[in-house]
């Protein structure tokens, strides 16, 4: 719908919106995490939800304890390798639509862990994350921004057309393969749908990186 | 405490028991006793029980990797060169191999002193990787003897309960050791140095054969 002829309506105190909108703002206004922590960046996820931050000022003030009923699952703290597994099939039990706010310098990359041996390089080799939040730990400040910056990405949801979310396309998987525990590693190491870095070797070593654009 | 008076102590206790007392050369000089594994765990007993030292707290247990050692040294030989004797200089390489090793920290609630040290050895760091384990005199060493187990692979005989502990169970490795070779995966880092440039070279090179 035309904006100004909404605002020309709306001045003649007639309101119009669209089931998108609705949709949307419902959506956004009541997205219920997980409940679910695994290192110190829960702490601060726990602080978030408490009286001086208060993240039910945003609607989300209802941490669900079973899969079935959450919306966001957000990854905070540290993911061993032998944890993953774990991660991938509860992240595979919520029901779409599903998001993902990987909190913190482990979840997004195995943060200072990152060359250990039990430590998996990021929780976005296995899910598709929606938004990343660095620092160690992030400050509830940081993860209420992130909470907000999902509530935008939600509300520029678009039913249909080419650009409408995962879980409205039949196509798109909705659940991502649960790594096993191998011999050496988790099997695959990764899930290279969603995670691929291509190399580009420069002649000091350092090799530079680049992620290859994901669509979602 | 006195560890030489410890040392005999512990010889007049326990028959036919081999100790060695370590030396640690750093400003802490905190020695440190090598005992036997055929009598650790009398030794062990001895140590909890006796009433004047009542070591009866076990606080930490951990593992150390020793690699295989070659030492090379100049030896004078008597050889004939042109039909004359003389002396020449030879290298000798000799390998000593390597072995596991735990350490244990036993401190008295009792009396209020420690820490004494105690390490257990293994035969060699292949396939004699067994030792006694402690976790019946010290209930504390039961977790901690376990990680030695997953990280470092000694097998401890007579722990109650010896899985792993971080690592999950079809693991195969043991990460801790000196020549644990982790899978490649490494994956870009903006400022690569040390340990990690050494991958990030590997990764190049790995990416070039493809």
């Amino acid at each position: 719908m035309d904006s100004e002829l909404k605002m020309e309506l709306s001045r003649q105190g007639i309101f119009t919106t669209t089931l998108e909108d609705l949709y949307n703002w419902g959506r956004k206004s009541s997205v219920w995490p997980l409940t679910f922590g695994l290192a110190c960046c829960a702490i601060e996820m726990i602080a978030t939800t408490m009286a001086r931050y208060d993240l039910a000022r945003f609607g989300a003030e209802v941490f669900r304890p079973s899969p079935r009923q959450a919306d966001l699952m957000i990854v905070a703290g540290t993911v061993t390798k032998k944890m993953a597994p774990q991660v991938v099939r509860l992240y595979n039990q919520m029901p779409e639509p599903k998001y993902v706010i990987a909190m913190g310098a482990c979840a997004i990359s195995g943060g200072p862990f990152k060359q250990g041996y039990n430590v998996l390089k990021g929780i976005d080799r296995y899910i598709p994350v929606d938004v990343h939040i660095p620092g160690c730990p992030p400050r509830p400040e940081a993860l209420m921004d992130a909470f907000i910056t999902l509530q935008k990405k939600i509300d520029a949801q678009s039913l249909t057309g080419k650009d409408r979310p995962r879980y409205l396309n039949a196509d798109e998987p909705s659940e991502f393969i649960v790594p096993e525990y191998g011999a050496h590693d988790l099997e695959p190491p990764k899930n290279t749908k969603l995670w691929n870095i291509i190399y580009k070797a420069t002649p000091n070593g350092r090799a530079t990186g680049e992620d290859e654009p994901r669509k979602d | 405490m006195n560890l030489e008076k410890i040392k005999s102590e512990i010889e007049a206790a326990v028959l036919g028991c081999r100790l060695q007392i370590i030396v640690n050369g750093s400003p802490s000089g905190q020695h440190s006793l090598l005992l036997d594994r055929k009598h650790a765990f009398e030794v062990a007993k001895f140590l909890r029980d006796d009433p004047e030292l009542q070591l009866d707290y076990c606080s930490n247990a951990t593992g150390v990797d020793w690699l295989d050692t070659e030492t090379s040294q100049k030896v004078k030989v008597k050889q004939l060169v042109d039909g004359v004797e003389q002396e020449v200089e030879e290298v000798r390489k000799t390998r000593t191999p390597g072995y596991l090793e735990a350490v244990y920290h036993l401190y008295s609630m009792e009396k209020k002193h420690g820490p004494l040290v105690i390490r257990l050895r293994t035969e060699n760091r292949i396939d004699q990787v067994t030792v006694p384990s402690l976790t019946p005199i010290w209930r504390s060493a039961e977790f901690q003897e376990r990680e030695i187990f997953d990280l470092y692979g000694i097998i401890f005989e007579g722990h109650s309960d010896l899985r792993r502990i971080l690592m999950w169970d079809g693991f195969e490795d043991h990460p801790m050791r000196k020549d644990y070779v982790e899978p490649n995966d490494y994956e870009y880092e903006p400022t690569p140095h040390d340990a990690v440039l050494e991958k990030s070279i590997q990764a190049r090179r790995i990416e070039e054969q493809r």
